[in-house]
């Protein structure tokens, strides 16, 4: 096996849904022993959510849970027993690091928290990434991607004037927000690496959005510097032309709007008279009444007639900051991170071979390797356990009893 | 420990716009010294300021929303505009500043002097500008063995699109995010910008940065790490890669629905655009939320009777909540329904942020002062560390802030030598008069 930069890093992972194993999938990755631990029966709730192999909601079929945990084993184990609190207690004496997002009263309630691991483990890092942090009067609220983008993110400015704002895609609000954990938590393993020192660390997914985007951030000062906030704008009013996201003859594409690339506009075009052409050469020009028109006379033939691929690679080649709105289809089947050897196949015991998303990082000395794909649900039980010294026998019972 | 996890760390920082920058802002919230390079003969656009460096008032109110404008005094960009754009001040805190122009040799050797002295080198250029320059990690390593160099551009250093100048906003349609979102019932031309990219990506190199770290000081190398902003993204969008390569199914637009299957919607509230966000996922939850509204007539009709047929029936359910929340604030009916246990919240603007009573009390607002903008609050740390308590500690910096610091500290130039470099236009706090 590979060595990696992590191989010599044990974690203990109590994270279910997305942000959470999203972190550890970072550190796993990248060659940290993770243990993942589940609930009996069910195990992480990630695993009854969408999208599955073949339309098939079985428990080994998420895609979502397959992608989240490559690289970890996994156990099952009943944190609200006494027993399995033990458990925890035991596997936190020879790990570095243990991160859970569970809601900030389980832990204490179980007597996990901070205070009790350290003096299991004077060096460990303990991260806890919840929706509003650890302390503060929202602590206890529930919450969504939807809400946490509401709250903490720049949703109030994404939609138009007169409709409901709109959040992002997908779950890139919890990604987000395992991201900034993961950082988090290598910084605090660095110090305990060097110190001997481990501690806590709050993780709150409304701050990785108010602390963290960059829309909202510069927002934020502006309201400071200006007291302005930032009303939804239709895109459509263009402020500078050509830019934004525009139809083409099969799909759309997207141009910056920014005015001194107006030369590259005219090369693009291969209307070099349009360079120095006052109607649109200055951002100012753009906006006088009737010249957006005048453009759109010249602009809409062009585009419409060529594709988005066309479209790009003439506005690349021309110096215009441009990319095509492709779809999952589109996105699979484009050359550039097949030739980049991005794309990885993981082969899985249930679904067989898959495609996923690779390493967010090349480099030789820090390699990012597929060792296992995502464990099936209780997979390592014997082979933990066992090292703890439980027997087969012990293991069936523990299971009839509901405690693995 | 008052001691803060990177202090002794020195990071050079050769970035525009955001992503980069944004890694180099989260090393230097947590104790590294940065050191911002910056030249007074080049204007990267979006960094310190759109195209104008030195606009008109009217062109800046006319043109530029509130993300990317010059601030302060009613949009006033005075004298030293590029110390003042807001979107270059959200990231820059923490950070020292110098200027020094690379495509001279001299200014080339004062680099690679400073990178002879510092342990990580990040730089989000298109692979073509280090290339031109000469000094990518080939030529780098000559000087420092054991530097750490990470390199993130929009397409990495390689590959057809290798030397593709975009930014977020196109990597996002490259990656699929933008082709995911926006309102079902409008075409993509309706869709407000967004820049996802530039956060995951900044953040992936950071977590890279420390990882690389971590093996320098257990093995005393160095190395070089080559990222591409697409491919940091790629896996934030799990989902629907996972779909496709599953099902061959392309996932489409849901508007604010929720991808797994919870009944939820952003409703309008009494107020002027005041909106609230309220998930329904389980049974518990629907229950709470029908306690909430005092359990009216129509959440006993047979139509919202389980989860399915509350799915089935989300747009009538959809008029039905918003029938309700219409007549209340945004903050009341997040109270009401969390203490039912309903996931709910409010949509923030700018002032919500400030005025928020949790995000006081976790004092996430941290006070700066700034030379040029004065005194304000200004967005804080992402998050806590138990053991190494921590806030903003310096305001965001000027263009050649720390230039006579940097230069006779760090570098060892000497007061001459400086001299001459200051001659040369290579140190100063405003830009170059060329510069439109």
């Amino acid at each position: 096996m590979a060595e990696q930069v992590l191989s010599d890093v044990r974690v203990l992972d109590l994270t279910w849904y997305i942000a959470g194993p999203y972190c550890t999938k970072l550190l796993a990755d990248y060659g940290a022993d993770v243990i993942k631990v589940e609930r009996p029966p069910d195990g992480d709730p990630a695993r009854k959510m969408g999208p599955f192999f073949r339309d098939d909601p079985h428990p080994e079929k998420s895609g979502l849970f397959l992608h989240l945990n490559t690289n970890k084993r996994g156990i099952t184990l009943n944190l609200k027993s006494e027993w399995g609190q033990g458990v925890i207690k035991e596997l936190v004496r020879d790990v570095d690091i243990l991160v859970e997002s569970f809601s900030p009263r389980v832990m204490p309630s179980l007597g996990l928290d901070y205070e009790a691991l350290e003096k299991v483990n004077p060096k460990l890092v303990v991260t806890s990434i919840s929706n509003f942090g650890q302390t503060g009067p929202y602590r206890d609220f529930k919450a969504s991607e939807l809400i946490i983008y509401g709250m903490g993110g720049a949703m109030n400015q994404i939609g138009l004037p007169e409709r409901e704002p709109l959040k992002k895609g997908g779950n890139v609000i919890q990604y987000q927000g395992g991201t900034m954990a993961g950082i988090a938590t290598m910084m605090a393993f660095l110090v305990a690496s060097e110190e001997g020192v481990g501690q806590h660390v709050d993780v709150s997914l409304m701050e990785t959005q108010l602390g963290t985007i960059d829309r909202r951030m510069a927002q934020l000062l502006a309201y400071q510097y200006n007291k302005a906030t930032t009303a939804r704008a239709d895109p459509r009013d263009r402020r500078a032309y050509p830019g934004g996201i525009w139809p083409c003859a099969d799909g759309y594409f997207e141009l910056a709007a920014v005015g001194m690339l107006w030369p590259s506009v005219a090369k693009m075009l291969d209307m070099p008279e349009l360079e120095n052409d006052p109607r649109f050469s200055t951002v100012l020009a753009q906006q006088m009444p009737g010249h957006k028109e005048q453009f759109e006379e010249i602009w809409y033939p062009w585009i419409m007639e060529r594709t988005k691929k066309e479209i790009v690679a003439k506005g690349q080649a021309s110096g215009v900051l441009c990319g095509p709105i492709n779809n999952m289809e589109e996105v699979l089947d484009d050359p550039h991170w097949w030739q980049r050897e991005f794309w990885v196949q993981i082969e899985h015991p249930v679904t067989g071979k898959l495609t996923y998303p690779g390493a967010p990082s090349k480099a030789e000395q820090m390699p990012w390797v597929i060792r296992r794909p995502a464990p099936l649900l209780g997979q390592h039980n014997e082979e933990v356990y066992g090292k703890l010294g439980y027997t087969k026998k012990e293991l069936v019972r523990l299971k009839e009893n509901g405690l693995i | 420990m008052a001691k803060l996890p990177l202090e002794g760390v020195r990071v050079v920082e050769l970035c525009p716009i955001w992503a980069g920058p944004f890694c180099c802002m989260l090393l230097a919230d947590w104790g590294a010294e940065v050191i911002r390079v910056e030249s007074r003969h080049h204007f990267p656009v979006y960094t310190r300021g759109t195209s104008m460096v030195r606009p008109p008032l009217m062109q800046v109110n006319q043109v530029w929303s509130s993300y990317a404008a010059y601030m302060l005094r009613g949009y006033d960009p005075s004298a030293t505009p590029w110390n003042r754009f807001t979107l270059f001040n959200s990231h820059a805190r923490n950070k020292l500043g110098m200027t020094v122009d690379l495509r001279r040799p001299e200014g080339k050797e004062i680099f690679k002097r400073l990178i002879g002295v510092s342990d990580i080198f990040i730089e989000s250029n298109s692979p073509r500008v280090m290339e031109e320059l000469g000094l990518t990690y080939d030529v780098l390593k000559e000087v420092k063995p054991d530097l750490i160099m990470l390199s993130l551009s929009g397409f990495g250093q390689s590959g057809p699109y290798k030397y593709y100048r975009v930014l977020g906003a196109h990597q996002e349609g490259f990656v699929g995010h933008t082709y995911i979102r926006g309102y079902t019932d409008m075409d993509f031309t309706a869709s407000t910008t967004l820049y996802h990219t530039d956060e995951a990506a900044g953040a992936h190199a950071a977590f890279a940065a420390l990882m690389a770290l971590y093996r320098r000081r257990r093995t005393g190398k160095g190395q070089y790490i080559d990222m591409a902003q697409s491919e940091a993204t790629i896996p934030h969008l799990g989902e629907a890669v996972m779909d496709y390569t599953m099902n061959q199914r392309i996932t489409e637009r849901l508007g604010n629905r929720d991808y797994h299957g919870a009944v939820q919607g952003c409703y309008r509230c009494w107020g002027r655009d005041d909106w609230v966000n309220i998930t329904i996922g389980s049974e518990e939850e629907w229950r709470g939320f029908c306690r909430a509204l005092g359990d009216p007539e129509w959440t006993r009709d047979e139509k919202f009777a389980d989860h399915q047929s509350r799915l089935k029936n989300h747009d009538e359910l959809d008029m039905h909540i918003e029938e309700w929340t219409g007549r209340l604030g945004k903050c009341e009916v997040m109270h009401i329904l969390q203490a039912e246990g309903v996931p709910a919240g409010l949509v923030m603007d700018e002032r919500d942020a400030y005025t928020d009573p949790h995000v006081r009390e976790r004092e996430f607002f941290n006070e700066l002062t700034h030379a040029d903008c004065g005194t304000h609050m200004y967005p804080g740390l992402a998050w806590r560390m138990s053991k190494t308590p921590n806030q903003l500690r310096l305001p965001p910096v000027a263009l050649g802030g720390h230039n006579e610091h940097v230069y006779k500290q760090v570098i060892g130039v000497s007061d001459e030598e400086y001299q001459e470099l200051e001659k040369g236009g290579h140190i100063g706090t405003d830009f170059a008069p060329e510069i439109p």
